[in-house]
């Protein structure tokens, strides 16, 4: 029996045919700086990020740029949409995207209004076409709802990401049944995608059986970014180790650890 | 009356005589003037931007790299050009 097995060591996952150790997906939004963005994302182990795309700023072109900081040749960048309201806008950002970075692999969100900005699925449904028809591998941000994700698989995007959450609200898994029942019924990677605010919402994400998760805020906006970077780290390992493992069932009773017989009178 | 011998040559005279020497364009909402003949290439140089780090949509269509220097501007033109930054 191997009595040290490496928590990630040959526990790979794959999306679209790349295969990744790490189970944590992270975002580069809203760090104080590029230079703490490159450390949280070090500190964080993950071999994927996400990046937005935004018109560059004509009157300062020299700004420094992200892939200074985060290289694309160490990290997968993974282009999302974020703040595209409808399908034609997700599909313009993505080709956009494409062009820039030369890949085709990318995070679709459509999204409706504040203040949830809780994905809208007609929209998100009309882009995942458009761009899995245009050669796009498509990871999609979607509801937790297991029909709208099956029809989102069905179409063919190659990752499944309900949210646990709103985008920003630190407020965990709200929903665990139904992030379970899309995990359940799919057969592409299931990830979290919105909502973790601390470790243990990461980890109880990975122990219902997720293939990874996708957190920006829960890092950036943490006191010290560097450190909860490294706690996420942790916590999806742990997660992720606790679901291999099996957890012990529910008992609604106590059922003693010690051996009941041999007491002292 | 109609003197359709005269109207062209006299419509083109006119054209020749207001060819500007500057066409406005749109550049991420922002009206700009460019040179007639001027292509993609020559604005993203003159902006002064790194081209293996931006994309750019003219008309809400892609233009591949590979055709900055060839794609000329035409009047009324709107480009986007991005770049990626932070987010999640």
């Amino acid at each position: 029996m191997d009595v040290n097995p490496a928590p990630t060591g040959d526990d790979t996952w794959e999306v679209a045919g790349r295969r990744f150790r790490s189970r944590l997906i992270v975002g580069t939004g809203r760090y104080k700086s590029l230079e703490e963005t490159a450390a949280a994302i070090e500190a964080s182990g993950a071999e994927i990020v996400t990046v937005a795309v935004r018109r560059v700023n004509l009157s300062d072109p020299k700004a420094p740029m992200l892939q200074d900081f985060v290289s694309p040749e160490r990290y997968t960048y993974l282009p999302n949409t974020a703040g595209c309201h409808t399908a034609n806008d997700a599909v313009r950002t993505l080709r956009l995207a494409r062009e820039a970075g030369g890949w085709n692999l990318v995070k679709l969100e459509v999204l409706g209004p504040p203040p949830y900005l809780y994905p809208d699925m007609e929209g998100t449904l009309e882009a995942a076409k458009a761009l899995i028809q245009d050669g796009f591998e498509v990871m999609v941000y979607c509801a937790d709802d297991p029909v709208a994700a099956k029809k989102l698989e069905d179409l063919g995007c190659v990752a499944i990401m309900p949210l646990g959450a709103p985008i920003g609200s630190g407020l965990g898994l709200t929903n665990p049944f139904m992030i379970h029942s899309i995990k359940q019924q799919a057969k592409v990677p299931v990830l979290v995608d919105a909502g973790i605010g601390t470790a243990s919402d990461a980890a109880k994400a990975m122990e219902i059986g997720c293939d990874a998760v996708l957190l920006n805020s829960a890092i950036a906006h943490a006191k010290d970014p560097i450190r909860m970077a490294r706690a996420m780290k942790a916590a999806v390992e742990a997660g992720r180790d606790a679901f291999l493992a099996g957890r012990m069932p529910w008992n609604y009773q106590a059922d003693a650890s010690s051996p009941m017989t041999g007491l002292i009178r | 009356m109609r003197r359709p011998g005269l109207r062209c040559p006299l419509r083109f005279a006119i054209f020749l005589a207001d060819m500007p020497d500057t066409i406005a364009i749109t550049v991420n909402g922002e009206m700009q003037t460019v040179a007639p003949g001027d292509t993609v290439a020559a604005l993203l140089r003159a902006i002064g931007l790194d081209t293996r780090k931006v994309a750019v949509e003219r008309n809400e269509e892609i233009v591949p790299r590979s055709t900055y220097a060839t794609v000329p501007l035409a009047p009324g033109d709107r480009l986007e050009i991005v770049h990626f930054i932070g987010g999640g």
